[in-house]
This record gives C-alpha cells, sequence and structure tokens, in this order.
C-alpha cells in the first residue's frame, strides 16, 4: 500500500510521518507517532475523547485525515502543560477531582484550555455546551464544569 | 474506632497520585500498548440474531497477503465442562444474538485485518430469533438453548426460563385484604449499555512454553486470568495478566471477550497480538444490562401504613443464563419494613449479547418498578412521598426481605435529610414537576490482598491488586496514611499484575475501598507491629512497652527509656541494621459490607409540544459511611446519578425484527452530555460500617438505583399522569401527552 | 440447635423443607449436616450467599454458628 509522507508540527516540533491515505489523525498520531495521549472513544466523532487543536481550531481528529494535517499545526494533550508546569486547566482538575477514570480526560482538557484562549470568563451555560462534544461517563459533569469554572477564575484574577 | 472527625487523612481531598499522568495524556489505557513485531486482530461477528453455523472455513482469509493467523469455535476446546463465557467469547455451534464472534484474524495492520475477514466463508442457518421476555416466557416460543429447563428441573420441558427466584413472607393475600388503598405500576425497562467511553482492548503474547502474558483494561486481571485459562484450557499459571489503566467498567470489564482469542492467534502466528473494539463491537456484543418488564403492587392503610408488597419481574439475560434478577428480587423491598410480600423473578433468554453487570446489577429497574408505586400510593394516600417512606422504612433490626435482619443502615437519616434538604423545602417552580425515590446496594466484600513496603527513607508503596478506575489509589493511601500515622504524600499505592500482588477479586460491587482497605489497613497494621519490635530491640526493651501514636514508635507511659520517639523514617533508616527490609502484608475475605441506601429527588420541566424533559435540578443524598476521600464519593454519587437519569430520559437499545441493533453508536444511543445536565447536588450521610476500621461501606453502586424512578416519579408530577415504561424519550412523551389529549 | 432457611428456589432440592434445624459449631458443620440430610445439596450451597446472623458472607466455611444462630441462604451478589 502506498503511504503519504506528511510534514506538520505536533506541540511546536516539527514532525514527519508516513500515513496511508484513509488512517485518520487520530490513528496516526497514535500509530505513526507513539502519541498515545490522545485517546479514542468511537472514532465517529461523537465522544470528543480525540480532541486536538488544528492551528488554534478544536477538532475531532478521529473526523480528520492524517494527510490532512499536512503542513498544520497540531496541539495535542501532551503539548498543553508548558515545560514541568502543569496548565491552569489541568491542575484544575486534579484539585477539582474532575476524572474518575480519566480516559475521558485528555479531550477535556484540549477542549476547555480552547475554551478558555477564546472566552476567558464563560458562564456555566457556556461551559457546558462548548463541552457537550465531549462525554464522559464516570462523572455525571459536575466536577468537570466546576473545575473548568475555577480555571477560568483563577485566569481571571491573574490577567 | 475514634470518631470521625479525630481523623487526620481521612476525610481530606488531596490529588490523587495518578493524577498528573492522566492529565497529561502519560496514562496508558487498554489500546495505548504497542508491542514490536505485534500484529492486530480482528474479529468476524454473526450477521444473524439466531443461527445454527453449520461451516466456519478461514483458509482464504489466511492466504492473503499480511495475514498471520486465524481461527474460529473449532480452536478452542469444547466439551460438557465449556463455559457459556466460552461460548460467548467465540461461538461454536450456534450464533446466539447478532455480533457474536464467530471467527477471528491476526494481520499486519488493522485494515488488512478487516479485509480478511470478508474472506472468511460461514455457513449459517438461519433460525427465527426470540427478542424479548414476554416472547420468550409464550408457550410455543423458539427456545435460545434446546438443553435449557427452569432451575435445571430434568422432569420440565426445555424453557428460555433459566431459572425462577422466589421471596415470601407472611400471608400477602391477606395483607392485600387488609389495605385501604391499593396501586400497582406495570412497567419495561429497556436494555442499557454501561458505555464507558475506552472500548474493550487487549494486547498479547504467548511463548514456545505456552507461557501468555496479557496487558488488557479490566476491573479485575486475576479474573481474566481464569477466565482466559479456562477458555484456553490453560492453568491459571501459565498466564500472567498486567492491568492498564482503565477507561471506565461499571461491571462491563469484569469479564472477558478479547483476552483467550488475542492469545491464540499470538500462538498461531507467534508474534504479539493487539485487539481493539470498536464501538459498534462495543454495543453489539458487550454486556449491556437486562431490558426487564416488571409489575408492582403495594397496599396501605389509610395512615400509610403498608401492609402488603408484590412483584413479578422477567428480566433478558442475552444468550445465556444469569440476568441479575435475584438481586433485583432481593432489593426492590429492602427499605421496607413488611409483614407481608411476595416477589418472583424470572431469568429468561432471549437472542440478545449476553448482559454483563452494570452498576448495582439488577436494582434499578426493580426499584424502578416499586418506587413508582409507592409514589402512586403517597398520592393516592395524599401523604409527603417521604413521610410515607418514613412510616415503612427499614431501620436497624428490621428483617430484609431477603432473610438477614439489617446492622446500622442509614436509610432513615436519608429520608430525614431529604425533608431538611434546602432543594426539598423549596417549593417547585411553576410548570415542574418534583419525584423522589429510594435505592438500595447490599455492597460486596470477598478477596483482597495488600502488601505495605517500607522505604529506606521511610516513604511507603503499597501495591493492591484492584484497578483504579475512579481515584481508589488515593482511598488507598489516605486509609494508609491514617493507620500509619504519616502524611499522605508519602505513601504511594502502586496496581500490582497477577505476578507482583496477591489475589484480588475484582474492582466492582463497591468492594474495593472496603475490602482492599481492610487489607490495606491490615498490611499496615503489620507495617506497624514489626516497627514497634525494631524499637524494641533498639531501645533493648519488651515489644509491650512501645506504643505507636502520630507516624512514630514512643515507649509507654512509665516505660523507663532514655530514648527520642523512633519515627518511620528513622525505623526505616535502620531496618538494615536491626533484621533487614520492612514489609507489611495482608489477605482478607471481607465479610460484613454494610449496605448503602439512598434518597434522590428530581425537578424536571416537560416541553409539552417537543416531549423533551429537562432535568432542573437532581438531589443525591446517600449513606456512604465512612467517606475516605469525600471528592471521590460524591463523583460516583453525580457519575451514577447522571447514568441514570441518562437511563430514565434517553438511552435503550432499538431492535430491529430481526434482531439487530439499530442504534450501535454514540450518536443514536445518545448518552447524556454536559448540556442535558444541571449540577448534581449532593449530601453525604456518614453512618459508619461496624465492620470496617474505618466505617466504610462501598458508594459506586447505590447512585444508579433511584434515579429511573425519581425521574419517572417527577414526569409524572409535571404530567398529571404517570408513562411507566422508559425512557421517558420525547417520541414516548409526546405520545403519551397526545393520547392523555384524545382520552 | 441453629435454624436454617432456604428460598424458595432451592426447596426443590430440600423436597419442599423452607426451614429446618441443625447441630454444628461452624458453618463448614451446617452444610456437612445439610448433606446428610440432602445429599448433593453440598454442591449447590458452595455457590449460594448465606447470611448467618443477619451478617452476609459469600464464602464462610469456618464463621462459628451459635444454637441460637440465624442462618438464611440466599443468592450470590456480584456488582459493577
Ligand atoms: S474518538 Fe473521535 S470523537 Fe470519539
Ligand atoms: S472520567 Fe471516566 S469517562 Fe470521564
Amino acid at each position: 500500500m502506498s503511504r503519504v509522507h506528511v510534514t506538520l508540527s505536533v506541540n511546536g516540533e516539527p514532525r514527519e510521518m508516513l500515513c496511508e491515505a484513509h488512517q485518520s489523525l487520530l490513528d496516526a498520531l497514535r500509530d505513526e507517532l507513539g502519541m498515545t495521549g490522545t485517546k479514542e472513544g468511537c472514532a465517529t466523532g461523537d465522544c470528543g475523547a480525540c480532541s486536538v487543536l488544528a492551528d488554534g481550531r478544536l477538532v475531532c481528529s478521529c473526523l480528520m485525515l492524517g494527510v490532512e494535517a499536512e503542513g498544520m499545526d497540531i496541539t495535542t494533550i501532551e503539548g498543553i502543560a508548558q515545560g514541568s508546569e502543569l496548565h491552569v486547566v489541568q491542575r484544575k482538575f486534579l484539585e477539582a477531582a474532575a476524572l474518575q477514570c480519566g480516559i475521558c480526560t485528555p479531550g477535556f482538557i484540549v477542549a476547555a484550555k480552547a475554551l478558555l484562549d477564546q472566552n476567558p470568563n464563560p458562564d456555566e451555560t457556556t461551559i457546558r455546551y462548548w463541552l457537550a462534544g465531549n462525554l464522559c461517563r464516570c462523572t455525571g459533569y459536575d466536577k468537570i464544569v466546576r473545575a473548568v469554572q475555577d480555571a477560568a477564575q483563577e485566569l481571571a484574577y491573574e490577567a | 474506632m475514634a470518631e470521625a472527625h479525630d481523623y487526620k487523612a481521612i476525610g481530606t481531598r488531596p490529588v490523587r497520585p495518578d493524577g498528573v499522568d492522566k492529565v497529561t495524556g502519560r496514562a496508558n489505557f487498554g489500546a495505548d500498548l504497542n508491542l514490536p513485531n505485534m500484529l492486530h486482530g480482528k474479529m468476524l461477528r454473526s450477521p444473524h440474531a439466531h443461527a445454527r453455523i453449520k461451516r466456519v472455513d478461514v483458509s482464504r482469509a489466511l492466504a492473503m497477503d499480511g495475514v498471520y493467523a486465524a481461527c474460529s469455535g473449532g480452536d478452542f476446546p469444547t466439551n460438557e465442562r465449556t463455559t457459556d463465557l466460552a461460548k460467548n467469547c467465540m461461538a461454536r455451534d450456534k450464533a446466539l444474538y447478532h455480533g457474536h464472534a464467530v471467527a477471528a484474524v491476526a494481520a499486519r495492520t488493522p485494515y488488512i485485518a478487516e479485509r480478511a475477514l470478508d474472506l472468511i466463508e460461514v455457513e449459517y442457518e438461519p433460525l427465527a430469533p426470540v427478542l424479548d421476555v414476554d416472547a420468550a416466557m409464550a408457550d410455543g416460543a423458539v427456545l435460545v438453548d434446546e438443553n435449557l429447563r427452569t432451575n435445571g428441573d430434568a422432569s420440565k420441558p426445555p424453557s428460555n426460563v433459566a431459572a425462577i427466584v422466589k421471596f415470601e413472607r407472611g400471608d400477602v393475600e391477606q395483607g392485600f385484604a387488609e389495605a385501604d388503598v391499593v396501586v400497582e405500576v406495570d412497567c419495561r425497562v429497556p436494555t442499557a449499555h454501561q458505555g464507558y467511553i475506552e472500548p474493550h482492548a487487549c494486547t498479547a503474547t504467548i511463548n514456545e512454553e505456552g507461557e501468555a502474558t496479557v496487558w488488557c483494561c479490566t476491573q479485575g486481571h486475576f479474573d481474566v486470568r481464569s477466565l482466559t485459562a479456562n477458555v484456553l484450557g490453560k492453568s491459571v499459571g501459565e498466564i500472567k495478566v498486567i492491568p492498564s489503566e482503565i477507561g471506565g467498567g461499571f461491571g462491563g470489564k469484569t469479564i472477558i471477550y478479547l483476552e483467550p482469542i488475542a492469545v491464540k492467534l499470538s500462538e498461531m502466528s507467534g508474534r504479539p497480538v493487539k485487539m481493539v473494539m470498536t464501538r459498534e463491537e462495543v454495543f453489539r456484543a458487550t454486556g449491556p444490562t437486562s431490558a426487564t418488564h416488571c409489575r408492582a403492587k403495594v397496599g396501605a392503610k389509610r395512615d400509610g401504613k403498608i401492609t402488603a408488597a408484590s412483584a413479578w419481574l422477567a428480566y433478558e439475560a442475552g444468550a445465556f443464563a444469569g440476568a441479575p434478577v435475584g438481586p433485583g428480587c432481593m432489593s426492590i423491598l429492602a427499605p421496607y419494613d413488611l409483614e407481608h410480600f411476595s416477589i418472583e423473578g424470572h431469568d429468561v433468554l432471549v437472542n440478545k449479547p449476553k448482559v454483563a453487570a452494570y452498576r448495582a446489577p439488577g436494582a434499578p429497574q426493580a426499584m424502578h418498578a416499586m418506587e413508582s408505586a409507592i409514589d402512586d400510593l403517597a398520592r393516592e394516600l395524599g401523604m409527603d412521598p417521604i413521610d410515607l417512606r418514613l412510616k415503612n422504612s427499614a431501620d436497624e433490626g428490621t428483617q430484609a426481605p431477603y432473610g438477614p435482619v439489617f446492622p446500622a443502615i442509614g436509610f432513615r437519616k436519608c429520608l430525614e435529610a431529604t425533608k431538611a434538604h434546602p432543594n426539598y423545602t423549596k417549593p417547585k417552580a411553576e410548570g415542574t414537576g418534583r419525584g423522589v425515590a429510594a435505592g438500595f446496594w447490599f455492597n460486596i466484600g470477598m478477596q483482597s490482598s495488600a502488601e505495605a513496603r517500607l522505604s529506606e527513607d521511610g516513604t511507603v508503596t503499597v501495591v493492591e491488586g484492584n484497578p483504579d478506575i475512579g481515584g481508589s489509589r488515593a482511598s488507598m493511601c489516605l486509609m494508609a496514611a491514617e493507620t500509619l500515622g504519616v502524611p499522605y504524600e508519602t505513601v504511594r499505592t502502586h496496581v500490582g499484575d497477577t505476578e507482583s500482588t496477591g489475589f484480588c477479586n475484582v474492582t466492582g460491587g463497591s468492594r474495593t475501598t472496603f475490602a482492599t482497605g481492610l487489607a490495606v489497613v491490615q498490611a499496615c497494621e503489620d507495617i506497624i507491629a514489626q516497627c514497634k519490635q525494631r524499637a524494641a530491640a533498639t531501645w533493648d526493651v519488651d515489644v509491650e512497652q512501645v506504643d505507636w501514636a502520630d507516624g512514630q514508635a514512643i515507649p509507654k507511659p512509665g516505660v523507663n527509656v532514655d530514648a527520642n520517639p523512633l519515627s518511620l523514617r528513622d525505623i526505616a533508616k535502620n531496618a538494615g541494621r536491626t533484621g533487614g527490609p520492612i514489609l507489611g502484608r495482608a489477605s482478607v475475605n471481607a465479610q460484613g459490607a454494610g449496605a448503602s441506601f439512598s434518597v434522590n429527588f428530581a425537578d424536571v420541566k416537560v416541553d409539552r409540544e417537543t416531549g423533551k424533559i429537562d432535568v432542573l435540578s437532581f438531589t443525591g443524598i446517600q449513606d456512604a459511611g465512612t467517606a475516605i476521600h469525600p471528592a471521590y464519593v460524591e463523583g460516583q454519587m453525580q457519575g451514577g446519578a447522571v447514568q441514570g437519569l441518562g437511563w430514565a430520559l434517553n438511552e435503550e437499545y432499538i431492535y430491529d425484527e430481526n434482531g439487530v441493533m439499530e442504534n450501535a453508536g454514540f450518536l443514536d444511543y445518545r448518552v447524556p452530555v454536559a448540556s442535558d445536565m444541571p449540577m448534581i447536588d449532593t449530601q453525604i450521610i456518614e453512618v459508619p460500617n461496624p465492620s470496617h476500621p474505618y466505617g466504610v461501606r462501598g458508594v459506586g453502586e447505590t447512585p444508579i438505583v433511584a434515579p429511573l424512578a425519581a425521574t419517572s416519579n417527577a414526569a409524572r408530577d409535571a404530567l398529571g399522569f404517570r408513562i411507566a415504561d422508559l425512557p421517558l424519550s420525547p417520541p414516548r412523551v409526546l405520545e403519551a401527552i397526545d393520547n392523555q389529549a384524545d382520552a | 440447635m441453629a435454624k436454617v432457611v432456604f428460598p424458595d428456589h432451592l426447596l426443590q432440592q430440600t423436597g419442599g423443607t423452607q426451614e429446618t434445624t441443625v447441630e454444628a459449631t461452624n458453618f463448614r458443620g451446617v452444610l456437612r449436616a445439610l448433606e446428610q440430610l440432602w445429599p448433593g445439596i453440598e454442591e449447590t450451597l458452595q455457590k449460594t450467599a448465606v447470611a448467618i446472623d443477619g451478617q452476609i458472607y459469600q464464602d464462610a466455611w469456618l464463621e462459628p454458628v451459635r444454637p441460637d444462630s440465624d442462618i438464611y441462604f440466599m443468592q450470590r451478589i456480584e456488582g459493577g
């Protein structure tokens, strides 16, 4: 099978990968680049476990082809912390016990960061609708929503 | 036992020890392992809900470039000891549901494996499927298993009813005759899936000596070991199981599907084999819970005293016996103190996937029926539903409907807390409805092992064998820190594989914090005993003269030693000089898991144009025993509540007339999303369990039990009439509103 | 003598007897005594849970039984 050579940036680092033409970005990240932090829950765009940022836009990496990422800037869960410094959303998820099993967590954190990047002061309804593409079966969302609220509050305080 | 407020570690909310790896993507889940030279396995599944398998031929698939192994039922030992689970992992002579595994291949890539499946030839003789309990129990029904007889009674003709269970007390006829008011509810609850976000996944490798290693996401790797050994006809000692992190289970990952197949394919190919299910496979072939048909009847005096109750339950087991109808029967009346009752349950085979445990297995459906009836009774009597329950509530000393007498339980406290709760005392908003229901789960103990290893700098590593599905490492660390009298941060908990820790039963049944917690506490007490000996030897006194307090050995009052206290750290540092490393161990078969009761209530609003029900607020009140890490206790309550709300409002398997599930994906099997739900308010009632050193009861199951009836009762309140069946999805609600308008 | 009560679905094996009394000092002894009465029942009872004086056990061979103990056999509970 012929494979396609893809050049992209992942978490700020230039990377190259060989993708099969039909391979999703999710599979390419996980299987070709060995970056398994991004999870698969459905592969049909319904659960958000595979959320990444593509040129800053929140996407389901299972719905994008690896070859479509050519020349793009991809941010995955592995790139959310800065060096040894957790992102405020990550910290608040830990403090608020916003994860139980943790399989949905990478997707939620990427999605929540994307929200706060463009709207640092969302209300509860906005948070709930923004995160409606991410399924969590463990928490009932209460502590996730509160963690995002806490993160927003801390960002507002710092600003 | 110390009072709750004396605890230093227990009851605090520290960050979990595995947390950072889980928020940064480092944690490895089931599908995250890749081995050199690894192949990818895929399963061929039956396109029929019921069919005889005449022939399976994998030769064309095997001949395909990149395919290294293929297997089917004939490659697994089949004899009279072959278990249902083995036949569920790979069909033998019959495919019993749409999606039943009939063959598998391993290939260089998942894509090649997928295409190779098309080359496997299977000759089926399709049979008529039987698709629900009513059809399965009817005279002349098609038989799912021609050899099955009710309760194993060889004198009876074959039947789809695997078992009938009964619980009776007093004279139920007389009890109903004494009643002033009698109400009855007849309702169906559909099949729901646990809906864990992580699909089943495993990687297996086996060497030439037949020693297999399996990595997988499971709620119990010791069970994976024994079940896999059973399916393959191997000894337990030949299999090592290493649990990955687990992305949710809720009971659905207490059994096996892929593991023996992956081992077999590895044996055939000589290479490691990874198998990962798709979401569609998860829906079609893994453990949903039983769809049920239940009737509940209850009668009472004008003053609210219940004189009799009866229930008839029929649970779909799927293709093999084993619906959780027993626990359904045992829980349905557990909250009440009754003189006369009768309960009869049926375990019924149908051509659908074999049911697996789902959070408080069997209780939500049964209690949905009875708690709906109790609600109707309160209406008939003009009583507050909490007052009605208080009048009849079980308490310490009540004989449970399933036999034993309750020790201290927290049901009355939950009811009283509800009455006082601001969400309950506050009047409901115009046009909304409020519903109340009770919940119950037994909780279980069973076997657990733990080690506590004292490192040379005084830090402690706890090793136990229960996969951490929701923060249990943190709870173990808290209990260890409390017992040893050291800071939480100095204890780490590690989940060991089948070779590096002693046997533990599954993470399930709300047993981990209780039973494995007990083992951890005892292992830490073992460390303390040894530390006291080391201190005694150091001070040259008798061990009886040494106390342990605040993480250090101290001489007992009055003992005349000229010595400073020895901290855990001091003792650890000198362990080599005083006898060698210090290792605490414990193994238990924990008894006395305390029952956990709850009361839930919901405020809902019904959109009469669309039939959509919005949950405006939801409150869960539950007796958790002592809450070790309250944030994770609340999390269990909130998560279970939302699963229950999903089941009540939307979730259901929709089948066509051929037994094919029509909504096998998250788009159409709609679990609640963040924008569907309000905040879930919780109140933890702490009635300590006398059988646990810190009073733990276990919390994980009970939260899913009451939301079904609470939602149904709230909808009843809002609509002015009851819709007995679930889910209360917009089409059903709209239809009911229209019918009501016509009537 | 300790009181032993069977759930209805086990009555087939006890020939309809719901309640009996046995002489034993621990649960293993109870099982032996019942096996004497109804050969073959022990195997079934091993797969059953039991409540001894209100406390539920899944496996209880060595649990002590007093002369006035109440012993209820019941379905095993599993969990999610
Ligand atoms: S895996 Fe991409 S949305 Fe579910
Ligand atoms: S924490 Fe398990 S799915 Fe969200």
